[in-house]
């Protein structure tokens, strides 16, 4: 008796790519699992620490900002303000952060077996995404606290700007990680572009700002504003402030609707670019390491 | 019959170096990358191993053996030539890969399973059988990083041999534990013979491979010296050949 597969011969080591993240999501949910136990390992209130960081940035930052430079003076709710923008952007950095050295930190098991090296990437996005819901639960108690009521449209473009940022952090986090096997040079790369990113997303300043300095209309603007972080970022205004802070339509930018389809695409692009980078990278992973 | 693995001709080239510093990147852009600074691993290799095959692939030290099984696990590939397998394969490339220090033997057995291609289900049904194979019942809840060596190398040798491949890889991993130990290893590994599945063995312990294999395989400098009898490979190898 023998056990053979009567299956077609396969070359071994030639997955679906995230098709095979799928099949195999049991195995991304332990990843996950695991990531989340070894970061808080030996520490007494664990997952708890990912309420106490966001609580302390939301009043450091209120503090700092809003008060002693007194920019709650020219925009309403400036702490929802801050941290709506402020939550999309930290969702955004240690995802794509994470994403970037995971195939790296996870070495030892590239190099010994073989499953979809895809799984790394993208469980660290769905780390990330564990560590956003205690910040959202921070912000929706500022935000109710200063008068914010839910309702369906806003929470819908909260959902489209989650869906823009995870979209986004994946595809990169493909395409840096892949090359961070290659130049380790990547993940600094990605440090300082993600530095840049927070600076010049619309998170502790309002959009006018830029437009005032740009120029209304100019195409430097339009691309401003086409930045998926910057939409996602608008997006989460529009959900978790503006329903509360009882100002204009105009203080969104316009055609907000517009940019978040643009960023819908250009997140469904990363993705794409990004699998397609890796799976021509994938096969050297193990000799470069 | 079909074969479970089939090898053709495949070379495998390992850059020895791999500084890249930015006047070494401007020198491989002008010149091409200097090829005298590689190393063939592997070099015109073919090989058929038909289902139910135990196949012992001998060699000494930087032979290729082990490269040669990364290529069939899918964990590299060729540089040239082609690989082929039918089934599924368990890769025990090395024992305890994947094994996270700070997680529980419990949650290890989970995570391993499941990275050597389990589902739910499968494991939670053969986890007492994992344990029990193991003999650490008592340490299933302590952090791996408080186990001996020993014990660690047993759970993870347990979890291996509970997945449900059509085609083992092994790689040197039957050096586990005390001697009672590994008399139970070698029980299990005769199981899976009797079972019929493909088994590719690496591994130093001629006497052992003589009498474990069916057919073995003779790798020198990346290159296949000889291929059949296992006792007539291994006297080959002890130069007695």
């Amino acid at each position: 008796m023998t056990v053979l597969s009567d299956a077609p011969a396969v070359v071994p080591g030639h997955g679906a790519g995230l098709l095979d993240v799928v099949r195999r999501r049991y195995l991304l949910q332990l990843l996950v699992r695991k990531e989340l136990r070894v970061r808080y390992r030996g520490s007494v209130l664990g997952l708890a620490w990912s309420y106490v960081k966001p609580a302390v940035q939301y009043v450091v930052y209120f503090l700092a900002l809003g008060l002693f430079l007194n920019l709650s003076a020219s925009i309403p709710d400036y702490h929802v303000y801050l941290f709506s923008g402020m939550i999309a952007v930290n969702l955004f950095s240690e995802a794509f952060s994470n994403a970037t050295r995971s195939v790296i930190n996870n070495a030892d098991l590239v190099k010994k077996i073989y499953l979809p090296r895809e799984l790394f990437p993208v469980a660290s996005v769905w780390v990330a995404l564990v560590h956003f819901l205690p910040q959202v639960v921070v912000l929706l108690v500022g935000a109710v606290a200063a008068g914010w009521r839910p309702s369906v449209v806003p929470l819908l473009a909260a959902l489209a700007g989650t869906v823009i940022v995870l979209g986004l952090a994946t595809g990169l986090g493909l395409l840096f990680g892949a090359l961070n096997v290659l130049y380790r040079d990547v993940e600094n790369f990605v440090d300082l572009l993600l530095m840049v990113v927070v600076w010049l997303s619309p998170v502790l300043y309002p959009w006018q700002r830029v437009a005032d300095f740009l120029g209304e209309g100019s195409l430097l603007l339009t691309l401003y504003q086409l930045n998926p972080v910057t939409v996602a970022v608008e997006l989460y205004h529009w959900a978790f402030w503006f329903p509360g802070a009882g100002v204009g339509e105009d203080v969104l930018p316009p055609s907000l609707l517009w940019h978040a389809g643009v960023g819908l695409l250009l997140s469904a692009a990363a993705v794409a670019l990004g699998q397609l980078v890796f799976r021509r990278l994938e096969g050297r992973f193990a000799q470069e390491m | 019959m079909s074969d479970a693995v089939e090898v053709d001709d495949v070379r495998m080239r390992f850059l020895l170096r791999h500084t890249r510093s930015l006047k070494e990147l401007a020198v491989y852009a002008v010149r091409g990358r200097d090829l005298s600074n590689s190393f063939m691993a592997l070099d015109g290799v073919s090989l058929r191993i038909a289902g139910g095959e135990t196949v012992a692939l001998l060699g000494l030290n930087g032979s290729g053996k082990s490269t040669l099984l990364k290529l069939i696990s899918g964990v590299m590939r060729p540089t040239s030539g082609s690989v082929r397998v039918r089934g599924r394969i368990a890769g025990l490339i090395e024992v305890g890969a994947g094994f996270h220090p700070d997680l529980t033997g419990r949650e290890n057995v989970f995570l391993n399973g499941a990275i050597l291609g389990m589902d739910e289900a499968t494991i939670r049904r053969r986890f007492d059988d994992i344990v029990a194979f193991s003999e650490i019942e008592r340490f299933i809840d302590t952090e791996v990083k408080h186990y001996s060596s020993g014990m660690f190398l047993r759970l993870a040798f347990s979890v291996a041999v509970h997945t449900d491949p059509e085609i083992f890889l092994v790689d040197e991993i039957l050096a586990v534990g005390d001697e009672p130990f590994q008399a139970k290893c070698l029980e299990r590994i005769r199981q899976l013979q009797g079972e019929g599945r493909t088994l590719v063995i690496v591994s130093h312990d001629l006497d052992m491979m003589s009498r474990l294999a069916t057919r073995a395989v003779v790798l020198e400098r990346g290159n296949l010296a000889f291929a059949g009898d296992p006792h007539e490979a291994v006297r080959l190898l002890r130069g007695q050949g």
